[in-house]
């Protein structure tokens, strides 16, 4: 089957839930499906390790009766248990209590059209090619340095996928997408010393994809770096977040600013829209329609067309992330947020990562940050940490086994800059960012 | 043939038509070329969920996961490939795609035989239907209104409740047919408090393998109520946490999610078969100290982390993976027990029929121990008494760890005194292990909330430990 036949037939499966859920008494209803299918495959030691052919299907629907709602989903696309899905989803909304705010996003913001936003690369790639991609990246990563005593392996992954959404608006929008990735992670040893790490690359053009050498060399880099980590002092000082780990500091924001948490009052970004959240040189902003982006998206998951948006401008935040339900909760409109941010960027303040750790002078450089300790009702973070002591502007020795703490809310006020070290892999662009002081917690 | 076997043979083979003469085809198909293992796996889930907010019941919803698994296994690679349709000709492509691991070569033989007896841990029921829709509300209602009574300060409750029936069918290349009813239900409750603009969160819940009557039994609903709304307040008067090594006393039950972390994923069979963790090749030598015996135990009856069989139909099993601070063993699925010439332990998971298997954990316990709690905070002079916790992450090749304090309190001269916020404790397993200075005789497991991640797969498990007290390990505070 073709990918347009099979959109074409995902459209049918989408107009008849929608019409099942109508002739079920629903006022109104909203259905998305998809179909991805997949080859994974990891080499470990030269060898191959598994070979995956991955075949994910999803069908969610959800129903309205009388701002009542139920939701059904299904990995099972036979007509019995889409019948059964609606089915349930009514049954549920027979149960629910009304609620003002429920329904679909409003009609007028439907996206009118959906442009070709140039997501599908399809790769034609045998378990034997991807195989010797893999074998290729590893042996790189294992070729490095004689300490690299060990690997996890490399996998490469090729995945296309195609879903429609639709609504009771008439709105009714999809296309297919791909996606590619290959990662190694290899172990090194010194003395009675094991440390491990990886590297990866992912991309909706196969031919944009990083060298697999190069990933596999970088994931050696990354690995022998982390040998003879000592450990910190329980101390107070300035800490540089780098690029890599700096996506994680704007998930929070994004995180304290979704509707849900504005109007639950769980969060401390309340009534922060219109205020000086961070100083005045700071832009955060979301792109959804970058072409080939691998978080590009021209429409939200409730069908509301996405646009370019500054989240921060000037340091000071310009609105909340909402999706209908959240805009309607707090008295707004939807920014197109059902799903999440698409394409987040902060704008860097000009210096290269070599330029921060000399503003830095003296300080810690966090290259793994580990658990889960960010609570955003209160903004209070403290996570455990990896990384390098920095003296003099330059790096001396890497650190292991210690805590960084502080509250998201002081940290983001006083960020001193962030780097023009941007190019990593995955859809968020960040470069390092520099704070002024944090505690360390270690012996 | 097993009560739950039958149930699963019916749902998953009799449903859809399949015979056994089907499935020796597809296993046929599977074996054609030099395999050493292969199996197929059946499931059948449905999940319900319901989440009250804002004192009104604001979203239900229904889930199905239905699908065959196959995998063909040759040395130490595997071939898998999966199916969301039980049709005959869809099982066969997919067995024809798995397969393809192997070279050509000799001919597994493979001859129908009857499946494994295990203890069956759970009733086959399905929770979905053990109340219904009014009770079901009626249940989440009340528990609102029990957390809104218990505190004036109380502004948002939020209370989750979930239901899920998942029928599972395993197939291995002997022949042999295994099949497990397995019923899991959840509740949570989450509240925010708010004092002089000041809001702190507190969650509390609790699950098991039975009907959703587990809640209304000893009010456990509405203890978790008042337990949200309890921990929440403690948060409210929260003083900066410390920061650096300090001795750590921890609570008993979920606090046990330190042995998780600290040794459970380490000793897991495939890190240790490749050598990729800091436990490997160490069976034998003493990884903790003397006073700690931590097993790995799937054989509680309707525990969260409980399984009758394991997902390749090996009965769970009570296994000891250290024992007085030596370490005895690894947890172990089929293929990691086979290459290491070991009997495999019953840790054989997946998340779903599109997953693959590996070693995962069940329920992970300390053993209790001789000393009283009291007498383990009074011999702490200044110190943290952390009771309850978020998740924990753990680098099983270095052996780092961190977990995740969400209820702490300083220890002043041996007495329990201000509540603390949120801190992250990180430590190095093996050496954090030999730091038990002193472990309770107050065992106690978890409420049947934790849910373990595992290279993306997620499945529930159980942990539990007596209150004991680590000499050394760092706090991750801001009052330096």
């Amino acid at each position: 089957m073709t990918d347009m036949e099979q959109i074409a037939q995902l459209k049918q499966v989408v107009d008849d839930l929608l019409q099942e859920a109508h002739k079920q008494g629903a006022d109104n209803a909203e259905a998305g499906v998809s179909v991805q299918t997949g080859l994974s495959v990891t080499v470990r030691l030269g060898e191959i390790e598994t070979i995956e052919h991955t075949s994910d299907n999803g069908l969610a629907v959800t129903v309205y009766f009388d701002r009542r709602k139920g939701s059904a989903n299904t990995t099972d696309l036979r007509p019995e248990a889409i019948r059964e899905s609606v089915a349930a989803a009514c049954r549920i909304a027979k149960h629910t209590s009304e609620d003002p705010a429920a329904g679909l996003a409003d009609p007028e913001l439907m996206a009118r059209e959906v442009p070709n936003l140039d997501l599908y690369h399809p790769w034609q790639l045998s378990a034997e090619a991807a195989m010797e991609s893999a074998r290729e990246c590893e042996a790189a990563a294992r070729g490095l340095d004689p300490r690299i005593c060990n690997s996890e392996g490399a996998t490469l992954y090729t995945q296309r996928s195609s879903f429609i959404y639709g609504n009771s608006h008439g709105f009714v929008g999809g296309y297919p997408t791909t996606r590619h990735g290959l990662s190694c992670a290899v172990i090194a040893q010194q003395d009675d010393e094991m440390q491990r790490d990886y590297w990866y690359d992912s991309s909706r053009l196969p031919a944009a994809l990083a060298d697999p050498a190069e990933i596999g060399r970088e994931a050696a880099r990354r690995t022998l770096a982390r040998l003879g980590g000592r450990r910190l002092g329980t101390r107070e000082c300035p800490v540089l977040f780098r690029a890599d780990v700096a996506p994680s500091l704007l998930r929070s924001l994004f995180g304290a600013i979704r509707g849900h948490a504005v109007y639950r009052r769980s969060t401390f970004m309340l009534d922060k829209v219109g205020t000086q959240i961070f100083p005045d040189w700071v832009t955060i902003s979301e792109d959804p329609l970058i072409p080939r982006g691998q978080a590009s998206a021209p429409f939200d998951n409730e069908g509301v067309a996405t646009r370019y948006r500054e989240l921060v401008a000037g340091g000071v935040l310009q609105g909340y992330l909402l999706d209908s339900y959240a805009a309607r909760k707090l008295g707004l409109q939807s920014t197109a947020s059902a799903g999440g941010v698409r394409n987040a960027r902060i704008a860097s303040s000009g210096q290269s990562f070599d330029e921060l750790l000399r503003e830095m002078d003296r300080g810690l450089v966090v290259t793994e940050l580990m658990g889960q300790g960010s609570n955003l009702v209160t903004g209070d973070y403290s996570r455990g940490a990896a990384g390098f002591w920095v003296e003099g502007g330059e790096i001396q020795y890497p650190v292991d086994e210690i805590t960084v703490a502080g509250n998201l809310g002081d940290m983001y006020r006083q960020l001193v800059a962030v780097g023009s070290d941007d190019a990593i892999p995955g859809s968020v662009k960040t470069g390092s960012w520099l704070f002024e002081n944090m505690t360390i917690g270690g012996d | 043939m097993t009560h739950s076997t039958a149930i699963a043979r019916q749902m998953l083979l009799d449903a859809p038509g399949l015979s056994e003469a089907h499935l020796g085809q597809v296993m046929d198909r599977l074996l054609s070329r030099q395999v050493d293992a292969a199996d197929i796996y059946f499931q059948y889930s449905r999940l319900e969920s319901w989440v009250l907010e804002d004192g009104i019941i604001k979203e239900g919803n229904h889930s199905i996961e239905q699908g065959a698994g196959l995998r063909a296994i040759s040395g130490d690679k595997t071939g898998f490939a999966y199916t969301d349709s039980l049709e005959l000709s869809r099982l066969l492509d997919a067995a024809g795609a798995a397969r393809a691991i192997a070279r050509a070569g000799q001919h597994a033989c493979h001859a129908a035989g009857p499946g494994a007896t295990a203890p069956a841990l759970y009733a086959p029921l399905n929770p979905l239907e053990s109340l219904n829709e009014a009770e079901k509300i009626e249940l989440m209602r009340r528990t609102d209104a029990v957390a809104r009574a218990a505190d004036p300060r109380v502004q948002q409750v939020i209370v989750s409740l979930v239901a899920a029936h998942d029928v599972i069918l395993v197939m291995d290349n002997g022949g042999q047919i295994n099949g497990d009813v397995r019923p899991l239900v959840r509740m949570n409750v989450q509240v925010i408090v708010e004092q002089e603009g000041r809001r702190e969160q507190g969650s509390a819940g609790g699950g098991a393998r039975q009907a959703l009557d587990f809640f209304l039994q000893q009010e456990r609903a509405l203890g978790y109520a008042r337990e949200a709304v309890r921990q929440a307040l403690v948060n409210l008067e929260a003083v900066a946490a410390p920061a650096g090594m300090l001795p750590v006393v921890l609570g008993p039950g979920w606090p046990g999610v330190l042995l998780h972390e600290a040794v459970g994923h380490g000793l897991e069979g495939d890190f240790n078969r490749k050598g990729t963790s800091a436990f490997a090749g160490r069976v034998g030598e003493q990884v903790a100290s003397p006073l700690c015996t931590v097993v790995d135990d799937g054989t509680l009856p309707g525990r969260r982390g409980s399984l009758s069989i394991d997902d390749e139909g090996t009965p769970s099993g009570y296994n000891v993976l250290i024992e007085n601070g030596i370490l005895k063993g690894y947890m172990q699925d089929k293929m990691n027990a086979r290459l290491m010439g070991v009997a495999p332990t019953g840790n054989g998971r997946r998340e779903s029929y599109a997953h693959l298997p590996m070693p995962r954990m069940t329920n992970t316990y300390m053993l209790a121990g001789k000393h009283q709690p009291g007498e383990i905070i009074s011999s702490v002079r200044h110190g943290l008494y952390a009771v309850n916790f978020g998740g924990g992450q753990v680098d099983i090749t270095s052996g780092k760890f961190v977990f995740s304090a969400n209820e702490a309190y300083l220890i002043e001269d041996g007495k329990v005194t201000r509540p603390v916020k949120g801190a992250t404790l990180i430590g190095n397993g093996p050496e954090v292990m030999t730091r038990i200075s002193m472990v309770g005789d107050d065992l106690a497991l978890d409420t049947g909330v934790g849910t373990c991640g595992k290279e993306g797969q997620s499945v529930p498990v159980g942990v539990g430990q007596p209150t004991l007290k680590i000499d050394q390990l760092t706090v991750g505070g801001t009052a330096a």
